[in-house]
């Protein structure tokens, strides 16, 4: 087992972290920026080293800060957290070569991960579901319309160099296929300089549902059952659940079989994520893996019981995982509370928390980083707390949560915490039945 | 109360021709001698435990919280300190006062350097960095120990300017 553990993070998750360490007997070292030295993760390590001024690139996402704060305190080992440097292949390899046990993916793992097309290929190989469609870039319109007829209209056009929603173009019949074609080109061609389209299915009104995984060494991967993180605005959760409300036995079954197929073609080690949509009539279809811990992998640990972060430093350290799935045992909700006006279009809020009072009782978890009197750093993200509830029922849950948000008090800036409020009273969120375009039409205007 | 602000009463008291000041307050108790050489002596500097703003989500952490590998030296409370300009270190690593083992220091206290020269070496990840002063002036007091880590920002020497 590790003796000192590096945490290359920052904020609630290198908490978490911490607190894992200290379970398991580990020692532990912070690093931080120069924003960051009243960060609570700094005071809660047995050590801390100030690894550079406030901007990410020459902090967090510095690999030479971070090792050189390994060797002068003598880590073994480093946990990356989430974001930042905990899919960086170059990372992980630098660890490697200096004799650091990287608590992650290995190069190898996210190289093949992270290049979309490439982990749409291995998946396929592997049997994994994948959303249909070329294989490959597109060559003419007249490819392009055979292979909708042959998959089903609508379909949408994508850039492969693409990224936020540009160079992309639904289509939903034969008369369409031309002009979508013409002005998804332009567009790849300017916005990229590399026009080449790609066509996929279009999955409408699909449900974001993910499974956790943890792999060891020896060839062994498990499922933690799913998470539906289908509440998301503008592709960013902001409320994640365990079970999802409608997947079944069996769905959970054959979408946990297909997860652990997939991670096992790649060998994968440590604890990883499997991102499926699924559509209405229950099928599922691959989107992307993540080779890390995730920031709602607290929702899983509420229901199974299990502790992923700590599984994750075991698995590392050589451990041999049990040959069994988990599944969830009670009913977990997640609501990440953020310094932002949800009112005004999640404007960010930054300052100073001049009161932060947590709730608490029965089925109650709070993953913070804040305190009374602590001012939040512009350079970093808005995520101020996580607010985790479990109870026997999704219903029961729902009730706990708003109990939860209503005694939360933060003061001095401004939260989503009357958005979640509002959520948690309203009747389609509460029948469970809503896909990822269910905030395009929430109404933010009302809440308090 | 501040360091930097029990600097200025001092530098105040210092200044104002009386030889002995006592101040109390409710937050804190300070007592000022000026001695006949006229080198002011601070003594008796009793602050009070910091107030309590901080809830239960910022308890005081277990005993062996200090960092050990990598302790930010104290900067002394002395008068002396108010016009002087300190080297930080620009980098994570190990501070060396010499090349080698065997060759001199870069500098001691006493010597007068140009902005450019060489003050240390900060060793990281195998490589050897020389660390080069911003600043022209006299080295008046080395922070750190040969052959110590060092963290980003950590103050290195004292530096009074030309």
């Amino acid at each position: 087992m590790f003796k000192k553990i590096l945490i290359a993070n920052r904020g609630e998750i290198a908490l978490r972290v911490i607190r894992a360490c200290k379970e398991l007997g580990i020692k532990t070292v912070a690093v931080y920026s120069v924003a960051d030295k009243e960060s609570l993760h700094v005071r809660f390590a047995d050590e801390a080293v100030c690894i550079g001024p406030a901007p990410s690139s020459q902090s967090y996402l510095s690999i030479p800060n971070i090792i050189a704060a390994a060797e002068i305190t003598n880590a073994d080992a480093i946990h990356p957290g989430y974001g930042f440097l905990s899919e960086n292949a170059k990372f992980s390899k630098v660890c490697e070569d200096y004799g650091i046990k990287f608590i992650g993916a290995s190069a190898d793992m996210i190289d093949s991960m992270g290049d979309k097309a490439s982990a749409k290929d291995t998946m396929k190989k592997a049997g994994v579901p994948c959303i249909p469609g070329s294989d490959g870039l597109l060559k003419t319109i007249d490819e392009g319309i055979k292979l909708s007829n042959k998959i089903k209209y609508p379909v949408i056009l994508k850039a492969t160099a693409g990224g936020g929603g540009r160079g992309m173009r639904i289509i939903r019949n034969d008369q369409e296929f031309e002009k979508a074609w013409n002005d998804a080109k332009q567009e790849a061609g300017a916005a990229f300089g590399n026009d080449g389209l790609y066509l996929e299915k279009f999955i409408e009104e699909p449900r974001h549902i993910e499974v956790q995984l943890l792999g060891d060494k020896f060839g062994t991967v498990v499922h933690l059952s799913e998470r539906d993180c289908s509440i998301q605005r503008r592709h960013q959760k902001l409320v994640e659940e365990t079970p999802s409300p409608i997947i079944t036995e069996r769905l959970r079954n054959k979408m946990g079989e297909a997860a652990i197929k997939g991670a096992k073609s790649i060998k994968y080690e440590g604890a990883g994520t499997i991102e499926f949509l699924v559509d209405k009539n229950g099928d599922f279809y691959f989107m992307e893996m993540n080779t890390r811990i995730q920031v709602e992998h607290t929702i899983t640990e509420e229901a199974t019981g299990v502790d992923l972060v700590k599984m994750q430093i075991r698995v590392a350290a050589g451990e041999k995982l049990e040959k069994k799935n988990y599944f969830p045992l009670r009913h977990s909700i997640e609501c990440r509370i953020n310094a932002e006006d949800a009112k005004n279009g999640f404007r960010p809020s930054p300052g100073k928390i001049t009161n932060f009072h947590m709730p608490s009782g029965f089925g109650v978890r709070v993953d913070s980083h804040c305190y009374t009197g602590y001012t939040i750093p512009p350079n970093y993200d808005s995520m101020i707390a996580k607010l985790i509830v479990n109870a026997p029922t999704r219903d029961e849950a729902c009730d706990r949560m708003k109990r939860a948000l209503q005694e939360f008090v933060i003061d001095g800036i401004k939260t989503t915490i009357p958005f979640h409020i509002k959520l948690m009273d309203d009747p389609k969120f509460r029948s469970g039945k809503f896909t990822t375009a269910f905030l395009e039409s929430f109404d933010f205007s009302s809440i308090k | 109360m501040k360091p930097k602000e029990i600097q200025e009463l001092i530098d105040f008291i210092a200044s104002s021709g009386l030889a002995e000041v006592n101040i109390e307050t409710e937050q804190f108790k300070i007592n000022v001698k000026k001695y006949p050489d006229s080198a002011i002596k601070a003594t008796d500097i009793s602050l009070p435990v910091m107030p309590q703003v901080i809830p239960q989500s910022l308890p005081v952490v277990s005993s062996n919280q200090v960092s050990t590998a990598v302790t930010t030296p104290k900067a002394e409370k002395a008068v002396e300190t108010s016009n002087l300009i300190t080297i930080k270190s620009p980098m994570i690593g190990t501070f060396y006062r010499s090349s080698s083992p065997e060759t001199p220091s870069f500098v001691n206290v006493g010597d007068v350097i140009e902005a450019g020269k060489a003050v240390c070496i900060i060793e990281a990840m195998k490589l050897f960095n020389e660390i080069e002063s911003e600043i022209s002036g006299k080295i008046v007091k080395i922070l750190v120990e040969n052959a110590t880590p060092v963290e980003y920002d950590q103050p290195l020497f004292l530096v009074e300017p030309n």
